[in-house]
């Protein structure tokens, strides 16, 4: 048996949902579309178990949105493979007239349908007492329940009522003709509006008969229309949100680097193991080098991604997101985006790809998938090990008045990101076509405590998806980057290798590894890869040197670092020895023994990862969320060639 | 009048919706005809706007305000 649970954003559906499958969940696709099908397990007792489908959360069956389209498709295919046995219509007893629109058009369907009144509690608070036998009357029998799903007063009759057998009978529907065959009898804007306004008309006459309204005097409203006015001021509004914002930094930051760290040990460590306990071979060092630690790539995106989404998480229970895309939303519109694209957005610096994720509460798509298609080019955090070594090399340590020229380099690339990101936006506004008209008709909820019991089924949403959905294509890559990385034509590699001079001494040979890892890169595919773009590169100043980090680097940006100390033969930590930088500077091209990274190749540099697609990993959560090769293909292209441009245009420039 | 135009914090009636493409959007998130309704506060540059629609705040771009035709 299959049940369907509708109901308006911010019904409470979820939590319904929540409370009657538990973790028992799983995210699934519609053929064709972006939207995700959530089903879940409902067990009661000893009865079969019953498949939940939590639809979109919805305003009205009119197909207007790709969310609305879902709904209507599932509750009127009759052969299709989601249609379901029965219905339960959540609706917020607090806004009751404006809920019991979608209750109504899914009534007229004949579904079996059942009516949640959710919040009741917030309704008592404002006043209004409910007769629910009295709508149960008027609606011919239909099952109607009063619960708090917050607190799970009164699901457990909701839970018998599911698992009930119940007869089919005939519907008299509530307004007839307007859906015939479970489809709307008309797609003229006009005649659905006289039906929609027809069928408000005679809720307000139904419920005039079962809910009664006192009006107290709500000292309530007027403190939260206080807390309104401050966080909407025009100067206090955005100084609280930049203050929140730093505050989320600042906790990102300092929570997710150990958690980062211990992935990081861990994985290395398992590679290690792997490397001593098992039998040396092909297999073990796919094992050890390829498949761990792009495993470990894969989980190290955990911290920030769970970290980021409690935030968002606590920022949208409490009713704040809302009043922060209310500010915003005027100054996000030129470039075609929305004030729902500033989280998102923002996000960015500390890493794209809980970012993307985010852009899910966008419900215009075009507005959504510009804001997927810019934010990458904000400064996240892995872009700063590489602006970190490069500002060290080539920046002087100079003053220009009070401000340090290094401290002015590293926050003009963070402000190159910003302003890359919104003329991108602007672009994009004049490519992507769409029918779907930008509106901004929202609800401002009020402010309220987060319920901290579906924070866990949220996060674990987040990481489930990131892991299972987009790590496939991540640990494909980076599986086939180490191939390359380890593997050369024919004996290439070995014969290299068995031109260096080997170590006389015990601390020769530690130098001797190096060497031997350098040149082993440097004659493996990717060495190759990396040698043969030069002349493409060498405009932007770069030798195959640079290549081949170029090339490694796609994998995730701050794989340069390593790459370069690799190359060099020297240790990567080039913060507690300097043994990378000084390798850095003292290398000369060797035609003309002039040093390669002088400012101008520096500066290039920098900006290639400024603007350059360097993270298969927001590829592929850009391919989950846009469910098709063309987005991230064309994100891919676009970067690059910013990147390429910029990077030329630097080092011609400065040379 | 229209929506756009309200003052804040006077108390008005929906008389009718303009046919757009954004009037059902409207009309789904529950302003019809007979709806009492009010400007409570503004964002900065005065675009959107928000109101209360009997008990519940609403966000409104202008444009999508000066849809609402309101006495």
């Amino acid at each position: 048996m299959k049940v369907a649970l509708v109901g308006n954003p911010n019904s409470g559906k979820t939590s319904i949902f929540n409370h009657l499958t538990g973790l028992n969940q799983r995210v699934g696709n519609y053929p064709g579309i972006t939207v995700d099908k959530k089903t879940g397990v409902f067990r009661y007792h000893d009865n079969p178990p019953i498949t939940l489908i939590d639809l979109p959360g919805i305003y009205s069956l009119y197909p207007k949105s790709r969310d609305e389209e879902v709904v209507l498709q599932v509750l009127s295919s009759k052969e299709g493979e989601d249609y379901p046995d029965m219905v339960i219509v959540v609706v917020d007893a607090s806004n009751l007239e404006r809920n019991m629109l979608l209750f109504t058009q899914v009534y007229d369907l004949g579904l079996p349908t059942i009516l949640v009144l959710n919040m009741v509690d917030v309704a008592r608070k404002n006043g209004i007492t409910i007769n629910h036998e009295k709508i149960r009357e008027l609606f011919h029998g239909t099952p109607v329940f009063q619960v708090i799903a917050r607190t799970g007063e009164g699901m457990e009759a909701v839970k018998e009522e599911i698992v009930k057998p119940r007869a089919a009978k005939v519907v008299i529907p509530f307004l007839e003709g307007e859906f015939i065959d479970c489809q709307p009898a008309t797609d003229e804007t006009e005649v659905q509006k006289n039906y929609v306004e027809e069928r408000y008309r005679k809720i307000r006459q139904y419920l005039g008969f079962a809910v009664k309204k006192e009006t107290i005097p709500s000292s309530m409203a007027e403190k939260h229309r206080k807390a309104d006015k401050i966080l909407t001021h025009p100067v206090f509004g955005y100084l609280f949100f930049v203050a929140i914002l730093f505050m989320i930094f600042q906790a990102i930051y300092a929570w997710a680097e150990w958690p980062m760290d211990l992935i990081d040990t861990i994985f290395l460590s398992l590679s290690q193991l792997a490397k001593e306990s098992l039998p040396d071979g092909v297999f073990t060092r796919l094992l050890a080098e390829g498949i761990i630690p792009g495993l470990g790539g894969v989980l190290i995106f955990i911290p920030q991604i769970a970290l980021l989404f409690t935030f968002i998480f606590i920022l949208e229970e409490t009713g704040y997101m809302s009043r922060v895309v209310f500010i915003m939303d005027r100054l996000m519109r030129p470039f075609g985006l929305n004030g729902k694209s500033v989280v998102p957005l923002i996000s960015g610096v500390a890493c794209a790809i809980p970012a993307v994720m985010a852009t899910r509460t966008i419900d215009n798509w075009k507005e959504r998938l510009i804001t997927i298609m810019v934010t990458p080019l904000m400064s996240c955090s892995a872009r700063l090990p590489v602006y970190t070594l490069l500002i060290a090399l080539v920046i002087p340590d100079e003053y220009v008045g009070p401000f340090n020229l290094k401290g002015l380099a590293l926050m003009g690339l963070y402000l190159i990101g910003l302003f890359a990101s919104l003329l991108a936006a602007l672009v994009f506004k004049w490519i992507v076509k769409s029918k779907q008209k930008s509106f901004l008709v929202m609800e401002l909820p009020l402010y309220k405590m987060p319920r901290w019991n579906s924070l866990v089924i949220t996060i674990w949403e987040k990481i489930r998806l990131f892991v299972f959905e987009a790590g496939k294509i991540i640990m494909a890559i980076s599986i086939i980057l180490w191939v390359l990385a380890s593997y050369g034509p024919g004996d290439r590699m070995n014969t290299a290798v068995a031109k260096l001079d080997k170590p006389q001494t015990q601390e020769g040979y530690e130098a001797y590894e190096k060497q031997v890892a350098s040149v082993r890169l440097a004659n493996s595919y990717i060495g190759i890869i990396g040698k043969s773009i030069e002349p493409a590169i060498a405009p932007l100043g770069y030798n195959w040197q640079i290549g081949i980090a170029l090339v490694t680097s796609f994998a995730a940006r701050e794989v340069f670092v390593g790459s370069m100390a690799t190359i060099y033969s020297v240790g990567e930590d080039f913060e507690e020895n300097a043994t990378l930088m000084v390798r850095m500077r003292n290398e000369k091209h060797p035609g003309t023994g002039l040093p390669v990274y002088t400012l101008a190749t520096g500066i290039s540099l920098m900006l290639f990862y400024a603007f350059a697609m360097q993270c298969m990993s927001t590829l592929a959560i850009v391919l989950r969320e846009t469910k098709s090769w063309k987005w991230p293909a064309i994100q891919l292209l676009y970067m690059t060639t910013l990147a390429y441009l910029f990077a030329w245009l630097a080092f011609t420039l400065l040379k | 009048m229209t929506l756009d135009k309200l003052q804040l914090n006077f108390m008005a009636t929906v008389k009718s919706i303009s046919i757009n493409s954004l009037s059902p959007k409207l009309l789904d998130m529950g302003l019809f005809p007979g709806k009492e309704i009010r400007v409570v506060f503004k964002a900065p540059f005065g675009d959107p706007i928000a109101v209360d629609v009997e008990g519940y705040i609403l966000s409104l771009r202008k444009d999508e305000a000066s849809l609402v035709e309101v006495a």
